[in-house]
């Protein structure tokens, strides 16, 4: 096929179109299937391989099997302190509330979690849960969790095989095709228009593809290729936070994005993939070059009373956590990152510049092998490392996306008319910074209401409205943009393009920032988006990764000036985003979301929101002393008020 | 840093051949970081299908040297010096461009498999099930679905003939799940033979040789899901259902979903 021909567009009509295949998009595609609407699950991979495949530790779920104190407040004073209380209030109550039931749902539909004595699901511990907490399956959860939702979708499909006689009469798969633009209809300066489509292509032969659909679910996942060192795969350009900005859509709290504390640091070609946090859950400890466990130095005042003073009282934890306070190391990852970099700045690093993770010297080598099977596998095969033997060299790794789509909590619907978003795309739940195991539950909960959100809308709507001549027409605008690339036979290599905005990004709007730095990012970034607009693929359009990478990158540079304005207007240091330059936490700042929107070239504004108060009651959770640290004081309760209620609540 | 000579696959389903590279390697690299930097300074068309680039999610499955392997766990440190590294795609699959192959076949054999079919009375919640008696399935369940093992096997490597009858070792081992499963209510036994082609398994091992989640595939799903064929075979009360027209338990193939045959 030569790449200049006029493209044939394949045209499919849906109600819903849920544009993602991982957890998040699955679950909402199984949702809106069984309110009946008619669904496709998009997907830039194959079916089974998007990226909550990788996920290892577990799924966060109040279920008290471990520990029958846990319920769901538990779980959302939990949530609402890894968030340093930026988090969206009602995200945060309803993700704990019913994350338990997402998680038995799961297992009615065949998943095979790790068994307590007795029979239930057993759950472990991570950083900043107070009791264990996380479903699992050994160190990968994520596989169970998106195969167990393939099979459901396998399963629905088999039950509308046998009533309508076609097994995608009503839930469609498409693999490996992306999509490129949102399509809207109406809508002013001030009021985007509403959703009547999306366009996209397959990577398979490069065929184009337009879904006429009055309801569009992003369930994309996050951003992380856009910095060098990360944990995340290909598949994570950002997408559908672009998607969204195009179609009016704001973002908030961009500014925070996760550094994992322990991402693998040698050899360089596996620099940055993940190496679990159970790995410190079941005991694994962290040390510097001198051998000292470093963490007991950086627990931070807010949560001083939690975690223990000394190797013994820490040590204690494991086996006896009702008197015992928890070991430092799982601290919120926050934490764990920022005292890694601490430690290599200062000399202490380990060879490759990194710590020492070490779990051989504190479980014995069979049970390591038995809860950690992947991380071993993964240390001896890539690193020729035998984590039963000897300690591991960790580094923190850009490896998650508090900010996304604002999203109405309960129905997951963004302020684009028909617009949903759900999972690592959506923002608020988090506020800013995720604890472990939060996301993988976060998918379901919020998934399922995206699902049955979307379905609401379009029985709100009445009739299907007719846009067949607006989605036509953006349909073929769009081709011959996505065409463009094939055709600038003089343009840039995207390969560098993505390696100089990776540099940009991981070196300037890292872990630690500094305004001066950010301005800097800000201006390359202007250099980098129009740059973007001239690469040049070579090849035709059958399954050309360059050309693939050339569509992506105009997206991964909206989403790094995203990321940039809005770290550089926050004037403070909070959860995944950490200023030099404004060390400290502001009660001030606690109560303003930034929100970003994009203007028709790409360039961002900002605006500030307010943090939605948590209601009352919950916040009868939380010790006085406690709230003190972290809102204004015309924010915080009658003292008795407050003392009363959290006895109440733990009860 | 060293230079190797690479030898890769490019090419459609209508034909291609090896087309050989010179192209730098580094301290602790695999083979597809090998191949991503051909991409970027090379021959950036060149199709590689992957993901995870941790041996997780099964995407980068080809051939090496030879070797059904996947090319993100493969190191260049496990080859001579100066030995050549030839890369193809699997070749049981369709080609699609390069090493990138359509490998529609497994999810059309995942879809003619009778779901998982808890007791209606239970409700979710309702399980209990102790880890010893999950952990068989457990071990299936590790699959991340590379599809090198039905690419290896010889009932179907050569033989497109064979692809309507028989649904390769990784879905007679998702059978064998099922039927493990201490909540399931089905009965895939009678179907496992006579539509999913149990019976084109001699035991050869060569699927659970070429695993990379180590599963064993031969010795733990497919003798036992043999044997326990065999007893449904043998048992006489069924034998003797059967003689008059009843079988109360077998669970029928799923309707309508269409056969390997009729879609390509
Ligand atoms: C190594 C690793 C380990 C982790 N471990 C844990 C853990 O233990 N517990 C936990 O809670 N969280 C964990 N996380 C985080 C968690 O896995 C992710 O946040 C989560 O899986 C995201 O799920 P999602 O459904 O939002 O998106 P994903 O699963 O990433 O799916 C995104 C989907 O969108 C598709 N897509 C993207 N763009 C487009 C487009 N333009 N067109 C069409 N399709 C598109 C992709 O192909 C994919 O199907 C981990 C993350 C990593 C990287
Ligand atoms: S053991 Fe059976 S399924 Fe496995 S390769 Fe041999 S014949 Fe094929
Ligand atoms: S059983 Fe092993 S070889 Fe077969 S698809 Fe699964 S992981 Fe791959
Ligand atoms: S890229 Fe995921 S297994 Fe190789």
């Amino acid at each position: 096929m030569p790449p200049t021909t006029q493209p044939e567009i394949t045209r499919h009509e849906y109600d819903v179109v849920v544009i993602g295949a991982g957890g998040a998009g699955l679950r909402a595609a199984i949702a809106a299937r069984e309110q009946g609407k008619r669904t496709a699950v998009i997907s830039k991979s194959l079916f089974g391989k998007a990226h909550t495949v990788m996920a290892e530790g577990g799924a966060a779920a109040a279920l008290g099997n471990a520990n029958a104190d846990d319920e769901w407040r538990v779980h959302f004073r939990d949530t609402i302190r890894g968030g340093k209380f930026l988090n969206d209030p009602r995200m945060a109550e309803l993700h704990a509330r019913e994350a338990p039931e997402r998680i038995l749902e799961l297992e009615y539909w065949g998943a095979l979690f790790d068994r307590t004595a007795d029979g239930r699901i057993s759950q472990r511990n991570f950083g900043g849960h107070e009791y264990p907490r996380l479903a699992h399956v050994g160190d990968r959860t994520g596989l169970e969790m998106i195969r167990t939702l393939q099979q459901r979708v396998v399963a629905l499909q088999q039950a509308d095989a046998a009533e309508l006689g076609d097994p995608e009469a009503r839930i469609r798969v498409f693999a490996e095709t992306a999509i490129t633009r949102l399509i809207t209809e109406g809508g002013d300066g001030d009021a985007p228009g509403r959703i009547v489509g999306a366009f996209g292509y397959r990577r398979v032969d490069g065929g184009f593809v337009v879904f006429e659909a009055p309801a569009v679910v992003l369930a994309t996942g996050g951003i992380g290729k856009a910095f060098r060192t990360t944990s995340n795969s290909w598949e994570y350009t950002g997408d559908g936070h672009a998607l969204a900005l195009r179609a009016g859509a704001g973002l908030i709290n961009m500014e925070f994005v996760q550094f994992h504390p322990t991402g693998m640091v040698w050899p360089p070609s596996v620099k940055g993939i993940l190496v679990t946090e159970s790995v410190r859950g079941d005991g694994g400890v962290l040390r510097n070059a001198d051998g000292e466990r470093f963490m007991f130095n950086y627990v931070p005042d807010v949560f001083r009373s939690q975690y223990a003073e000394t190797e013994e009282e820490a040590d204690g934890w494991y086996d006896d956590p009702a008197n015992h306070r928890r070991p430092p190391e799982l601290l919120p990852r926050d934490e764990v990152a920022r005292a890694i970099n601490t430690e290599v700045k200062e000399g202490r690093g380990s060879p490759h510049g990194g710590v020492f993770l070490d779990v051989s010297s504190r479980l014995p080598a069979e049970e390591i092998r038995r809860r950690l099977p992947s991380m071993h596998h993964q240390f001896k095969e890539l690193a020729d490392v035998d984590i039963t033997a000897e300690p591991m060299e960790v580094g923190p790794t850009c490896h998650y996306v508090m900010g996304g789509v604002r999203v109405d909590a309960d129905t997951a619907a963004s302020d684009v008319p028909g617009l949903f978003a759900a999972g690592e795309v959506a923002g608020g739940m988090h506020g800013s910074n995720r604890l472990g195991g939060n996301s993988l539950s976060d998918l379901l909960v919020f998934g399922r209401r995206a699902g049955m959100g979307a379905a609401a809308y379009l029985d709100g709507l009445g009739g299907r409205p007719d846009a067949g001549a607006v989605v036509d027409r953006a349909a073929s605008e769009a081709a011959a943009e996505a065409l463009r690339f094939l055709k600038q036979g003089d343009g840039e290599n995207p390969y560098t393009l993505h390696a100089e905005l990776q540099e940009t990004m991981n070196d300037l709007v890292g872990i630690i920032r500094r305004g001066p730095e950010m301005e800097r990012a800000l201006e390359r970034l202007d250099e980098l988006a129009e740059r973007s607009l001239m690469l040049s693929a070579p090849g035709d359009r059958v399954y050309n990764p360059g050309w693939h990478l050339a569509l992506a990158l105009p997206n991964m540079v909206l989403v790094s000036r995203a990321v940039t304005a809005a770290a550089l207007e926050r004037t403070e240091s909070r959860g995944g985003h950490t200023r030099d330059d404004h060390p400290g936490m502001s009660p001030e700042w606690r109560r303003v979301s930034l929100e970003v929107r994009s203007d028709a070239s790409d360039r961002v504004t900002l605006t500030r929101r307010p943090v939605a108060d948590i209601p009352a009651e919950l916040l009868g959770l939380f010790e006085h002393d406690e709230l003190a640290k972290y809102l204004t004081k015309e924010e915080l309760p009658e003292t008795v008020a407050a003392d009363e209620a959290a006895e109440e609540g733990q009860s | 840093m060293s230079e190797r000579v690479f030898r890769v696959w490019r090419g459609s389903g209508d034909g291609g051949g090896l087309a050989e590279y010179r192209v730098e390697v580094n301290e602790g690299e695999v083979v597809l970081d090998v191949l991503h930097r051909l991409q970027a300074t090379q021959t950036p068309d060149l199709a590689v299908r992957w993901n995870c680039k941790a041996g997780k999610c099964g995407s980068c499955s080809v051939e090496i040297n030879g070797h059904p392997r996947l090319s993100c766990m493969t190191r260049m440190s496990v080859f001579e010096p100066d030995e050549v590294v030839t890369v193809t795609p699997m070749r049981t699959f369709p080609v699609v461009r390069d090493l990138v192959c359509d490998v529609s076949y497994n999810y059309q054999k995942a879809r003619e498999i009778p779901s998982f079919a808890p007791d209606p009375a239970k409700k979710p919640g309702d399980f209990r099930m102790q880890q010893v008696d999950v952990e068989r399935m457990q071990e299936f369940r590790k699959c991340i679905e590379c599809f090198l093992c039905n690419n290896v096997c010889h009932v179907i490597r050569d033989h497109e003939e064979n692809k309507e009858h028989f649904s390769g070792p990784r879905y007679l081992m998702r059978v064998a799940e099922l039927e493990m499963h201490p909540e399931d209510t089905a009965d895939r036994r009678l179907i496992a033979q006579d539509e999913f082609g149990m019976g084109y398994c001699n035991i050869t091992k060569c699927c659970s040789e070429v695993c990379p989640e180590g599963i064993r595939i031969t010795d733990n799903a497919l003798i036992p899901l043999k044997e326990r064929v065999a007893d449904r075979k043998y048992d006489p009360l069924v034998w003797l259902g059967s003689k008059i027209g009843r079988r109360p338990k077998d669970t029928p193939p799923v309707p309508n979903v269409g056969r390997y045959s009729n879609r390509t």
